[in-house]
């Protein structure tokens, strides 16, 4: 660190941090003082714990096939079988490995991407900005379904094709969030004191623009997490999903070429799609909390 | 003024457009070999292959094979279905007008419920109704579209049959007038509709509620209260065409989400859409089927996107002041 990037790390900390909302006691507060919080944060806990621990816990081999298909819940099946007559509540627990790894994985992704993307642009602005803009434009038209659908298609599914295609996909609306909020902050004095004493761009990006940037660019991923579970299960229903793994999302897809649903096996076909819609709600459920508590404005509005 | 703008949106769009076609082309000419598509059989000798290439215009430099690719699909020459061996195009326009009945009906529907809940929540905002009309949009948003369509499957053509669980008719039926088909294809279209609307429903209510709760605090509807008028007539008069404008710009962002449900959606009820197609090209590895109903959705959200930019244009003058 040359010595005026020193003097200028000296001057502004106080300020900067006066400007980043996030502290940690406001944070414990908010996940673990607020009912939306905990209950939130119970069940993303319980379904990451049984993405670990799933394969462990599960009755039966997930993928065992029996001569008793489709068989309505019992004492030795409590969810049932599936068409080829193997246990639903094991497929269902070591399914959430999938959903839970592509969604935080593929969320990190796009949350890099729509971070230096939005970065580059509010800050350098001019053409690196316009340029940037037209491609972040162009992910927000195109339907973003169909993209991931064709992207898949030619990659040949698997999970870390998932992964890739729903990251690559998804880091638009971070990207246009970040340039936002890089645009105000760039024009602020402690930004220009900083620039004054001789700090270089990176510097000013990595000390002062980031750190004010980083609880927005959180709360974000957060919801994209959610997005990102909901692409997997999409996908892997249309015949796209890892071949070798079961998901939710490739669960439904038996059940439903199966003709699990003409045979009211709803054993079946309700538990995956609910513990995809429990599992969204709550990670959503975080993400508006964060984004509430990042962004203050929007929970005026709400009254 | 109105020109200039006007000018800028369609060049805006028509930009989008062609870098779908240079997404496409990539995609599909130079990332997927298309050699190895055309020669699906293992057995071909390589003098086939080089055939085949000069046939498909393949053995052309690079910018040659986009000129020509440009001028097919401006011609609509959308390659030839690998499944059904059938123009690709000829597929599509089959289609398309199963995909517009339901997205359209599904659209509307949303439009108009979703509306209308917004309204009762953000009237009685905090109360009961408000609470129930909210955690229901959060579960619609959250549920799978496709595994909603899979329960009322499950609850209204198997439990309690009262529907098909799928297709856009009965098939091989003979309809004595027009009448009797529609009320045919009216009753195959209640259960992939209600998926449809339901998967829409709450991002519309959303928008709306919070829109009509920031109208609900503008100073004239005080001066309006103030003027004596009953509270219903102010909601019903001024505020709620007030409150609409967002979903203009509402309705144009949510094409993207129409077009995944289209997929979904036309999967689950065996729906002949565009989705439907799509599906069987996914399964089948039908990349010029998959190339075109990419194109056209990509399409159709782009046109939407500027319908929605005119209108919203001609709805606001605030817009056209600035």
């Amino acid at each position: 660190m040359s010595p005026e990037q020193a003097a200028s790390a000296a001057l502004i900390p106080a300020e900067a941090a006066i400007e980043a909302p996030t502290d940690e006691g406001g944070v414990r507060h908010l996940l673990l003082g607020t009912w939306r919080g905990r209950i939130g944060l119970g069940i993303v806990a319980f379904f990451i714990f049984i993405a670990i621990f799933g394969s462990l816990l599960a009755p039966y081999d997930p993928n065992a096939s029996s001569l008793d298909t489709l068989a309505p819940p019992s004492w030795s099946h409590i969810l049932g079988t599936t068409e080829s007559g193997a246990d639903v509540f094991s497929q269902l627990l070591v399914g959430a490995r999938v959903s839970i790894v592509v969604g935080f994985a593929a969320a990190l992704i796009s949350a890099v991407l729509g971070s230096a993307v939005g970065l580059a642009g509010g800050y350098f602005g001019g053409w690196t900005d316009r340029s940037l803009d037209a491609l972040e434009n162009w992910f927000l038209v195109i339907p973003t379904l169909p993209l991931m659908i064709v992207l898949a298609r030619i990659l040949n599914p698997s999970l870390w094709v998932l992964i890739a295609v729903i990251g690559l996909t998804s880091w638009a609306g971070t990207g246009r969030i970040v340039r936002a909020q890089v645009f105000t902050l760039r024009e602020r004095a402690f930004v220009e004191r900083a620039r004054a004493l001789g700090a270089g761009d990176v510097y000013i990006i990595r000390k002062h623009i980031l750190p004010n940037t980083l609880p927005l660019i959180f709360a974000n991923t957060v919801l994209i997490v959610a997005v990102a579970i909901l692409s997997e299960a999409a996908l892997s229903f249309l015949g796209l999903g890892d071949p070798t793994r079961i998901s939710w999302g490739t669960m439904l897809e038996n059940a439903f070429d199966s003709g699990a649903p003409s045979a009211g096996a709803w054993w079946y076909v309700i538990p995956p799609g609910l513990c995809i819609t429990v599992l969204v709600l709550a990670v959503s459920m975080l993400g508006y909390l964060f984004e509430e508590y990042v962004n203050p404005r929007l929970k005026e509005q709400e009254g | 003024m109105t020109g200039r703008w006007l000018a800028g949106k369609v060049l805006g769009a028509f930009l989008t457009l062609i870098f779908v076609i240079v997404f496409n082309f990539f995609l599909f000419r130079v990332m997927g070999d298309p050699t190895s598509q055309l020669a699906r059989l293992p057995q071909s000798t390589p003098q086939e292959i080089k055939q085949l290439q000069k046939d498909y215009g393949l053995d052309k430099p690079l910018l040659g094979q986009f000129a020509d690719y440009v001028g097919d699909t401006a011609r609509l020459d959308l390659g030839i279905s690998q499944g059904s061996r059938r123009p690709v195009w000829d597929e599509i326009k089959d289609a398309l007008p199963w995909t517009l009945l339901l997205v359209g009906t599904g659209t509307l529907l949303a439009t108009i419920l979703g509306s209308w809940m917004g309204v009762i929540a953000a009237t009685r905002r905090g109360k009961k109704a408000d609470d129930g009309l909210l955690s229901f949009s959060l579960f619609t948003y959250a549920a799978p579209e496709y595994w909603i369509g899979i329960i009322l499957i499950l609850v209204f053509a198997v439990w309690i049959p009262v529907f098909p669980d799928g297709l856009q008719m009965t098939p091989g039926a003979e309809f004595s007038s027009f009448f009797d088909k529609a009320t045919d294809v009216l009753d195959h279209m209640i259960l992939p509709v209600t998926a449809m609307t339901l998967m829409l429903l709450g991002q519309y209510f959303l928008i709306m509620r919070s829109s009509m709760v920031d109208v609900l605090t503008e100073d004239f509807v005080t001066v309006k209260r103030a003027t004596g008028l009953p509270w219903h007539r102010v909601v019903r008069s001024h505020a709620v065409p007030n409150a609409l404008l967002p979903l203009v710009t509402l309705s144009a962002i949510q094409f993207g989400a129409v077009a995944g449900g289209a997929i979904t959606i036309e999967t689950i009820f065996s729906w002949p859409g565009l989705g439907e197609l799509s599906f069987q090209a996914i399964q089948d590895k039908d990349f010029p089927v998959l190339e075109g109903t990419f194109l056209v959705f990509s399409v159709g959200v782009i046109v939407a996107n500027l319908l929605a930019d005119c209108l919203y244009f001609y709805l606001d003058p605030r817009v056209q002041a600035s």
